[in-house]
């Protein structure tokens, strides 16, 4: 099938307010004919449902906690990146723009990350409108900081806790609009399937959290803001309740998934203490604004900090290599994710990593507490020094952290076209749900800043397009499509009650992660791959024998709830394994080892693999197709990325 | 370690419960308390019973998901954390835990340690927000905050919504927790048009919710994992009666809505 991105022609700048000209509208009479399902409120869900309510839609929104606030982008820390330029720095659209893209690993739409950086500005105007308290300059101005993989200050933040900032304004927004009756809630609601009639998403089936009740919920659109899925790897520094099941659903309805094996593996989170971990925390970017990464020069003294025979401080500076200032210089601490995850991993690999497990490297404040003070870093960084506390038992004001990488953000997603539509008319996908704009490789303060475009400015106007073409005939809910879909997801439910093997879930689930870490995680090879691919095959079977789900339907069940994401993740595991098999280069957080510079850097072929690689699902257990959306750059020149 | 649970088993909102007790074995010191109970359930699952339902999502103190009354303290015994950020270096081996759901009538049991905490969302759709729709707003600089304004705004909105001040306070209040958003509201300057109105309209539906008034123990304010500070109780009192006294507005109403 051929894949229309449907890119504006014309210039760069230009793009997005013509194609706006272009876009068909609802007249505002019309709009109340309308219902609009919107599955999570998340930064990208919230945003959307309460700028569509306030264009006069109905909005029914759902989300599976018991409340939208509690949406996954609440933990998000760092900050929002915005091309203000307000430092005076020399910052612009085109150059956060330029930056995204290369960031990326040029495997990311041009048309895409210009309209990204564009409304990058809107989105604090409406933040601040909204009263979210951003961290503010003693003038009264708002204050910035820098990011990885730019070389400006760009990132709007509030301390380290910006993803709750900006959630709890979307979710006033929202909180207006579920006032005004525009928007109807449902919280502790799992969306299970998407309905399609003739093609067109039709609206979907949920099953509600409290008492097991399948439900149907009719629409003229619907808008999937559901989220990444890092979980597939067990651990990684997602929420506990993140999945992938809404996007799988509308996968095997139709809707293609696009790059799923760019993961990003986030290089500063808390290293794994043990088997009993269930999740890992990230201690944000922004801390490499002021802390300095290294490991020992030699084995001989990682060991001794191995087996605690000397402490940190007592490593000589000349015995500190700081690996990334080293490597690095004009970019320094700073460099892309990708580029730090990999050098921390070269460390270890090389004998000189530490801590008990010897699988962390140290991040070191010492030298910005002598330069600002204590004082002055805990206003930057409290809350995150007080997490990294809790969590280790050591107090970072007094010696360095210890990092590793770990599986953060999903680049990939559902393949949406550039008015978010997936292949599938009337279905969309929003946020980290799709795979638009970050290419193989997403900068540090990013997705706060896709997830709030697409629901604040690219959604209201694009739907509107679609919305005009199909006319505001009523769904008709008796179609038997409806009964047919809500028949498969109870007979779904059936065959997972009925397992009564030995193994639980969550055993499943790690052992996937296991596999998922080993090989398709920071280095893949076309050998380690295919391993992977058998491997998985074979603990999905087994898990369809001898998996155990424990009670009933019709009651709170979170055994059963856990056993739907996992069956989920043990299908998309296999997809990210034959995507990155497939792909035969480097770019990004895809890292072939059979494809890398004499440096060691991720070596892109331009020539064979400058396209979305978009899988379409074909049945259970056949090979899904890939369909190629072959990239153009138009406006930019294609290099090695580098960051020296 | 090892370790003696009594837990609180309730079917649904419809059913009476009780404490059950458990056993808690090969316990490491490492875990999160949220850890230990999936250990705890693990073998729960494997034995066919069925596991404690408890909340939780993030993991890492931020979404305000889990609760847990545990020996007698909302997020247990360490101050300013959640329950997923407590480990179990806090306990001793051999030590017996209580653990039971937040207990308020505004906040009914759904099952087992989990409560309906909907009432939190309702108070906030009644007024916790600025009425500005998307788009067609001024430029984010022009509007100067001293920074002190917003640095003192965002302690107050850092509150996580977790209810733990609720089921602190002997008379279950919600004072914290809705004074925390009013008085963020109230300090920035783009609060102030709906400044008196919000504070009506959100008070009114918190006491439609049946939480229990004031008496100002303090208690909240002790157990809230986000500290945030009893200066908002007054700063909110203060409002309201400003409001009540001098600036008697109608309240928002939009019922029937959708203009
Ligand atoms: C710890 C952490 C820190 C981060 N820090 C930053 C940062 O500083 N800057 C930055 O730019 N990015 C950051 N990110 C990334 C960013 O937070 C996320 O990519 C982004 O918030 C995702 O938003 P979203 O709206 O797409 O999805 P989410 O916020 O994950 O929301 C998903 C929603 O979908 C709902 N949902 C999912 N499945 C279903 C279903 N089947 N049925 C019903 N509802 C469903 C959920 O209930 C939820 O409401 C961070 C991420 C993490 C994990
Ligand atoms: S005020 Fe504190 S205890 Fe109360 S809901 Fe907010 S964070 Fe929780
Ligand atoms: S699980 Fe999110 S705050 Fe505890």
């Amino acid at each position: 099938m051929s894949l229309e991105a449907k890119i504006p022609p014309g210039p760069l700048a230009e793009k997005w307010s013509k194609h706006k000209f272009n876009l068909k509208l609802v007249n505002p009479a019309n709009k109340r004919k309308y219902d609009v399902i919107v599955v999570g409120t998340g930064l990208a869900g919230a945003s959307a449902a309460a700028s569509l309510a306030e264009l006069g839609y109905n909005v029914k929104a759902f989300c599976f906690q018991d409340s939208p606030r509690r949406a996954h982008s609440i933990a998000a820390q760092g900050g929002i990146n915005a091309a203000k330029n307000y430092q005076n720095d020399g910052d612009s659209v085109y150059r956060l723009f330029y930056d995204t893209i290369k960031g990326g690993d040029y495997r990311a739409r041009e048309g895409n990350v210009y309209r990204l950086a564009e409304v990058s500005v809107n989105i604090i105007d409406q933040c601040v409108a909204q009263g979210v308290p951003f961290a503010r300059e003693y003038g009264g101005l708002l204050d910035n900081r820098s990011f990885g993989g730019s070389q400006v200050s760009r990132t709007f933040y509030a301390r380290g806790q910006t993803g709750q900032q900006l959630l709890l304004g979307a979710y006033s927004a929202l909180n207006r609009q579920i006032h005004k009756g525009k928007v109807k809630m449902y919280t502790r609601t799992e969306m299970l399937d998407v309905v399609t009639i003739d093609g067109h998403a039709k609206g979907i089936i949920t099953r509600n959290l409290t008492n097991g009740q399948i439900e149907t919920h009719t629409g003229h659109a619907v808008l999937l803001c559901t989220g990444g899925y890092g979980n597939v790897f067990y651990l990684s520094t997602n929420a506990a309740g993140s999945n992938v099941t809404a996007a799988w659903r509308a996968h095997k309805r139709g809707a293609f998934f696009a790059n799923p094996c760019y993961t990003q593996i986030h290089p500063t989170c808390i290293p794994v203490t043990g088997d009993h971990q269930s999740k890992l925390t990230l201690m944000s970017e922004s801390l490499r604004n002021d802390g300095r990464v290294w490991a020992p020069k030699t084995v001989e003294i990682a060991e001794k900090l191995r087996k605690k025979e000397i402490t940190a401080a007592q490593v000589k500076e000349d015995d500190r290599d700081y690996f990334l200032e080293r490597k690095y210089p004009s970019f320094g601490n700073l460099v892309p994710r990708d580029v730090a995850s990999r050098n921390a991993k070269e460390m270890v690999d090389d004998g000189r990593g530490v801590g008990g497990s010897g699988f962390a490297v140290f991040l070191d404040f010492a030298d910005a507490i002598n330069r600002l003070g204590q004082e002055a870093v805990a206003a930057k960084y409290g809350n995150l020094f007080d997490m990294y506390y809790q969590i280790t038992d050591e107090d970072p004001y007094k010696q360095p952290m210890r990092i590793y990488p770990a599986v953060h953000y999903t680049m990939g997603g559902l393949w949406v076209d550039y008015n978010l539509s997936t292949n599938v008319p009337g279905l969309y996908a929003l946020g980290e749900c799709n795979f638009s704009d970050h290419g193989a490789n997403r900068l540090g303060a990013s997705a706060l800043m896709q997830g709030l475009a697409d629901g604040y400015f690219v959604i209201p106007y694009t739907l509107g397009d679609y919305l005009a073409t199909i006319g505001p005939k009523p769904v008709d809910a008796s179609h038997p499509a409806f009964a047919k879909t809500k028949q498969d997801v109870l007979d779904r439910i059936n065959s997972l009650l009925a397992l009564n093997g030995t193994k639980t879930v969550n055993e499943y689930h790690r052992d996937l992660g296991h596999i998922m870490w080993e090989y398709c995680g920071m280095a893949r090879t076309e050998e380690g791959l295919a391993k992977a691919k058998e491997l998985i095959q074979a603990l999905r079977a087994d898990f369809w024998k001898n998996a155990k789900v424990v009670g009933a339907n019709d009651e709170v069940n979170a055994a059963l709830e856990k056993a739907g994401r996992v069956a989920d993740f043990l299908e998309l595991g296999e997809l990210m394994v034959d995507d990155a098999k497939m792909r035969k280069e480097s770019c990004g957080g895809h890292f072939r080892l059979e494809s890398q510079t004499e440096e060691g850097e991720a070596l892109r072929d331009d020539d064979n693999f400058a396209f979305v690689g978009a899988w379409e699902y074909k049945g259970d257990n056949q090979p899904e197709i890939l369909n190629k959306e072959i990239l153009d750059f138009e406006f930019v020149h294609l290099t090695q990325r580098s960051y020296k | 370690m090892n370790l003696t649970l009594k837990v609180w088993r309730q079917k649904d909102a419809n059913s009476s419960g009780k404490m059950v007790t458990y056993k808690a074995e090969n316990i490491s010191p490492d875990m999160s308390f949220l850890e230990m109970l999936d250990v705890v359930n693990e073998s729960l699952i494997l034995k066919n019973d069925e596991p404690i339902h408890f909340d939780h999502d993030c993991r890492e103190g931020i979404c305000g998901m889990c609760s847990l009354y545990i020996n007698g303290r909302p997020h247990g015994p360490k101050r300013a954390i959640t329950t997923c950020q407590l480990h179990m270096r806090s306990f001793h081996d051999g030590e017996t835990i209580t653990i039971e759901p937040w207990r308020a009538a505004a906040f009914p049991v759904i099952k087992d340690l989990a409560v309906d905490r909907s009432a939190f969302d309702r108070i906030q759709q009644a007024g916790g927000y600025v009425s500005v729709n998307t788009g067609g707003v001024p430029d984010a600089n022009e509007l100067l905050i001293p920074k002190v304004i917003a640095d003192e705004a965002f302690n107050s909105a850092t509150c996580i919504g977790c209810g733990a001040c609720v089921a602190a306070c002997k008379n279950a209040s919600a004072m914290l927790f809705v004074s925390a958003k009013v008085s963020q509201m109230a300090m920035l300057p783009q609060g102030q048009p709906e400044r008196w109105s919000r504070v009506q309209s959100m008070v009114a539906q918190m006491d439609e919710e049946g939480f229990g008034s004031c008496t100002n123990t303090g208690a909240c304010e002790a157990e809230c994992p986000k500290e945030i500070s009893l200066t908002n109780i007054s700063r909110m009192n203060n409002d309201y009666l400003s409001a009540k006294l001098f600036r008697e507005e109608k309240v928002h109403d939009h019922s029937g809505g959708g203009e």
